[in-house]
């Protein structure tokens, strides 16, 4: 020990280190300039921007009202991008086969859609932490009486689970959201029970159990916030596959009615057209689709390569 | 023994959703019947007793193979499924041999050369794999192939020969053409997962000692990609695979929708339109079988391809 | 001199740098040594000085983003660095070979045991699966594998530590290289599984003729085994010269202090001496010596990088202050 406190060469050296300390960054900007070195995935971030505002300004934003029976005429069926519609506006993207303008169509459609997604994503979230925090602090008999449930529902396909639900439930926004919450809560469940059960055995908990706090408050206040980042990744590729899956749902049969139609039942109801060649009611309310979950997965990929610590260097 | 407990709870599950499901005689019975005709009706399908009943009912005639018969065909509903089968097999057999012909090398490729080009333009195709979703690519790859090329059949299974004493269509021209687009669509799904199972194995793999080692041991790169690297990426490979099997079958539901082929999916959804109870029950309660079987038959590949999961059954 | 006395190896001025996001780290910055037939070099040095690098330098086995950048691996006048991946490739395994640090790593989990020998014996010569398999069984006796048939039979898994290493130096052997370098084969390794292995290395060296080079932070290891040690330190050679000469008597202070720092029974009582700080990032090294800020000699000099010089019986040396000839400990009793 005496040879390290007065050896000023040594001194130098820790100095030294502490500049390097200095330098660092802080995490937020390290994550931040990690995340920009992907290029894809900033511009898929700036999509979803995009598509989020397009979202929630649809009425202000569309040329024509879909949902208004009233304007909806059905002598503007299945007109060709371009033309024009009854009422004079022209249906650049076309109109679908009760007569809708596509881009108004589309607009409600992705709000409709996005909606649902995320609407369900975040409720499956909130039911799936409770649930596999509760079971990864409690442990014992809980714990595997509630993974066991996890698994045998993950061992089925969502697409069936969601389908047996929706042929009980019915067609409705209420419908699929639940059913979409039903699906999805398993993985969140599982995948913050993984994480805790890593964390529950660090110092920090420990030293909270210790201090004598109260379970939920480790629960939530110190337990919960160091398990956030897969959450968030887990959390954006959910997003994405929920709107996929409503929108097959939809295709299906099942899912929206016909009265709201999500993008996937404007696929879905040309897809009776397409083998007359009129491709537009198919062809652009998926590409809409396409463009929306392609960037939320984009953003996911890249969360997940930056968030994940064993894949740093 | 947990298996036959998924299956009881299942059955039940399956069967009581099932049964909230809409008025099907509204749907069978004639406009014009009058209430005496109705009451025969829900009589001779015996809806008229309670629930509990019709489960008992239910679970007595399915033990010994009668899963009831269809309100719209009058016939046995397992029989009509078991005629459906293989087609959906055939797809689903054939969607998952096109992930792993494509998907292994391409993964490997894209694993063993990171920052290269190509690898990245096939990372970035998996995504779009990922996110597209099914029935959508179904409808273009028609819309493409069949109305603006008109290369490939849109729809329908074409021609069939029995092999074995099943109907199997790849074999000729006509059924090849009519399986390939639906069976692509349906792979394109798992091609993705397969191509990054791939990758990331393939990526951990490599910078493992023993890769080293196997270089050091002056062994030929072909031989290091194709033994060692290959029989390590395998097992995870085959396991996911295997019990994504399950999951081909599900999601050909929406394949065969879209391509009008003539399986046990879209009876499903033909029956569900036409709320035909027994049928979505006997589906359900295949699924269910089928399930179970995968995951036993996933195990025993597993414990083939690594040693270590033998030597641990032998100790236990 | 003749052919017979030309080293089996030799490196000059070898420089394999790291080329990464932080800058280059030149984990191995000039080093020369050589090997002769049967003879035994100990390669000595902390973890991160660059003798790990060295050794996979000579079998071309630097991985990105690492690259040898200068100097001359001469195999039997044969210069490696210049050799093709194909040359390299027919090399490895036949004529040079290597041993793994952890032998828990270095064998496949799902190959058998007489798969992955089989192999490194059919990559080099046209040979039957059934006389390659009754070498790979002659080998695995040789180093101590009782029943060998059984355990070709078997997968990595069902043996231990020191088994699996027992199979590595096999696999070494199987098609009697001129060279082995081995990474610190026996640090995973209990000390008496430790002993046997070194014994049996050392015989079989002794037998063939074949030359070893012993990488190891272990001075004790290099004191029974070796006939000449270098002393690596930040990607240099700090001395070199016959082991006897230099662990009876460090110039260096580095080599001094590794010395120092090996308990030994006949000092007890008596602090044990140590190393200031820690073995300093390739990335940034100290200017001069990179031994300078933990040196206990350090003068001004020390700003510039010491040139080697020669001493007496093809000692050489890398310092500004070398230690007397006489104040040195001794290792051995």
């Amino acid at each position: 020990m005496t040879i390290i406190e007065n050896n000023p060469e040594l001194m130098a050296e820790d100095r030294n280190d502490e500049e390097n300390y200095e330098g660092a960054q802080t995490p937020l900007r390290r994550f931040l300039s990690d995340f920009c070195e992907a290029r894809l995935a900033v511009f898929g971030f700036f999509i979803i921007l995009v598509i989020a505002l397009v979202a929630i300004m649809a009425p202000f934003i569309a040329p024509t009202d879909p949902y208004n029976l009233a304007t909806v005429s059905i002598l503007d069926s299945r007109l060709e991008p371009g033309e024009a519609m009854m009422s004079g506006t022209i249906a650049y993207l076309g109109t679908d086969g009760a007569g809708r303008d596509m881009v108004s169509a589309m607009i409600y459609g992705l709000r409709i859609s996005l909606g649902v997604g995320i609407g369900s994503g975040i409720i499956a979230m909130l039911i799936g932490i409770s649930f596999g925090l509760l079971s990864a602090y409690a442990g014992g008999k809980i714990d595997s009486v509630f993974m066991r449930i996890v698994d045998i529902q993950l061992s089925f396909p969502a697409i069936l689970v969601a389908l047996v639900l929706l042929v009980t439930l019915g067609k409705g926004v209420d419908k699929t959201i639940i059913a979409l919450v039903v699906v999805q809560w398993a993985y969140y469940a599982r995948t913050i029970r993984g994480t805790a059960l890593v964390e529950r055995r660090r110092e920090y908990i420990e030293s909270a159990v210790c201090l004598g706090l109260s379970k939920n408050r480790i629960m939530f206040r110190h337990l919960l916030p160091n398990c956030l980042a897969p959450m968030i990744v887990v959390g954006t590729m959910q997003i994405a596959h929920a709107i996929s899956l409503e929108a097959t749902l939809s295709f299906l049969g099942l899912g929206m009615p016909q009265t709201e139609p999500s993008l996937g039942r404007l696929i879905s109801n040309g897809f009776e057209y397409i083998l007359s060649g009129k491709y537009w009611i198919s062809v652009y309310p998926g590409i809409a689709l396409l463009i929306t979950i392609v960037s939320i997965n984009l953003v996911g990929d890249r969360l997940r390569d930056v968030l994940n610590p064993r894949l740093q260097k | 023994m947990q298996s036959a407990l998924v299956v009881v709870i299942m059955s039940f599950i399956v069967f009581s959703g099932v049964f909230l499901v809409g008025d099907p005689v509204e749907i069978l019975v004639s406009d014009d019947a009058d209430q005496e005709e109705r009451e025969m009706m829900i009589k001779s399908m015996g809806l008229d007793k309670p629930f509990l009943v019709q489960y008992g009912i239910f679970i007595s005639k399915a033990v010994r193979g009668d899963l009831g018969d269809s309100f719209v065909f009058q016939e046995p509903a397992l029989l009509l499924i078991l005629d459906r089968m293989p087609a959906t097999m055939e797809l689903a057999v054939v969607a998952l041999l096109i992930a792993i012909i494509f998907g292994i090398p391409l993964g490997v490729w894209a694993g063993l050369k990171p920052e290269s080009l190509a690898s990245k333009s096939i990372m970035t195709g998996s995504i779009l794999g990922f996110s597209l979703p099914t029935f959508w690519v179904g409808i273009m790859m028609i819309l493409l192939f069949a109305v603006l090329l008109g290369w490939l059949p849109s729809t329908g299974r074409g021609d069939v020969q029995i092999i074995l004493g099943m109907p199997i269509s790849v074999f000729s021209w006509d059924g090849f053409s009519h399986v390939l687009m639906p069976a692509v669509n349906l792979a394109l799904f798992k091609l993705s997962m397969v191509i990054r199972l791939a990758r990331a194995g393939t990526r951990e793999v490599m910078h493992q000692d023993y890769i080293k080692f196997a270089r050091a041991k002056g062994l030929k790169e072909s031989r290091i990609i194709l033994v060692h690297v290959l029989k390590n990426i395998l097992i995870p490979v085959v396991t996911v695979l295997g019990l994504e099997f399950g999951g081909l079958v599900a999601f050909s539901v929406v394949t065969e929708t879209v391509f009008a082929w003539p399986g046990m999916g879209k009876l499903l959804i033909d029956s569900i339109g036409l709320l035909d109870r027994p049928i979505i029950v006997a589906y359900l309660m295949i699924i269910v079988f089928l399930f179970v079987f995968i995951n036993l038959v996933v195990d025993i590949c597993y414990s083939i391809l690594d040693p270590r999961v033998r030597l641990e059954d032998i100790k236990s | 001199m003749s052919f017979s006395d030309s080293p089996t190896l030799e490196v000059k001025d070898l420089k394999t740098y790291f080329f990464t996001k932080g800058g280059i780290a030149r984990a191995v910055d000039g080093v020369s040594f050589s090997v002769g037939r049967g003879k035994v070099l100990g390669l000595v040095g902390e973890s991160g000085s660059g003798k790990t690098v060295t050794g996979f330098s000579i079998l071309g086995l630097v991985d990105e983003p690492g690259r040898i950048v200068s100097g001359e691996i001469l195999y039997r006048g044969e210069n490696l660095v210049s050799a093709s991946m194909g040359r390299m490739r027919e090399l490895r395994g036949l004529n040079i070979s290597m041993i793994f640090q952890d032998p828990m790593m270095t064998l496949n989990p799902v190959l058998r045991i007489d798969t992955q020998m089989i192999e490194a014996i059919q990559a080099h010569e046209k040979i039957s699966k059934d006389d390659a398999r009754q070498r790979a069984r002659d080998v695995l006796g040789q180093v101590g594998i009782a029943s060998p048939d059984e355990r070709l039979r078997a997968y990595p898994h069902q043996f231990s530590g020191g088994m699996r290493q027992r199979v590595a130096i096999a696999i070494a052997l199987l098609n009697k290289p001129d060279l082995i370098v081995a990474d610190e084969p026996t640090t995973a390794l209990d000390v008496t599984i430790q002993g046997q292995i070194l014994y049996e290395v050392q015989k079989l060296c002794s037998q063939t003729g074949t030359a070893l080079i012993w990488i190891t932070h272990d001075l004790s290891v290099v004191a029974g085994l070796a006939d000449d040690i270098c002393v690596m330190y930040a990607g240099r050679i700090v001395e070199q010269g016959s082991v006897n000469s230099v662990l009876d008597n460090p110039r260096h202070p580095y080599t001094h202090g590794l010395i120092s720092s090996v308990p030994s029974r006949n000092r007890r009582g008596v602090p044990l001496a140590q190393i200031p700080g820690m073995a300093p990032s390739l990335l940034k090294l100290p200017k001069g010596c990179s031994f300078g800020p933990r040196c206990p000699q350090v003068t001004a000099d020390c700003g510039i990088i010491p040139n080697i010089s020669m001493l007496d019986k093809g000692r050489q040396l890398r310092c500004h202050n070398p230690l007397d000839a006489l104040v040195s400990p001794k290792l051995k009793d």
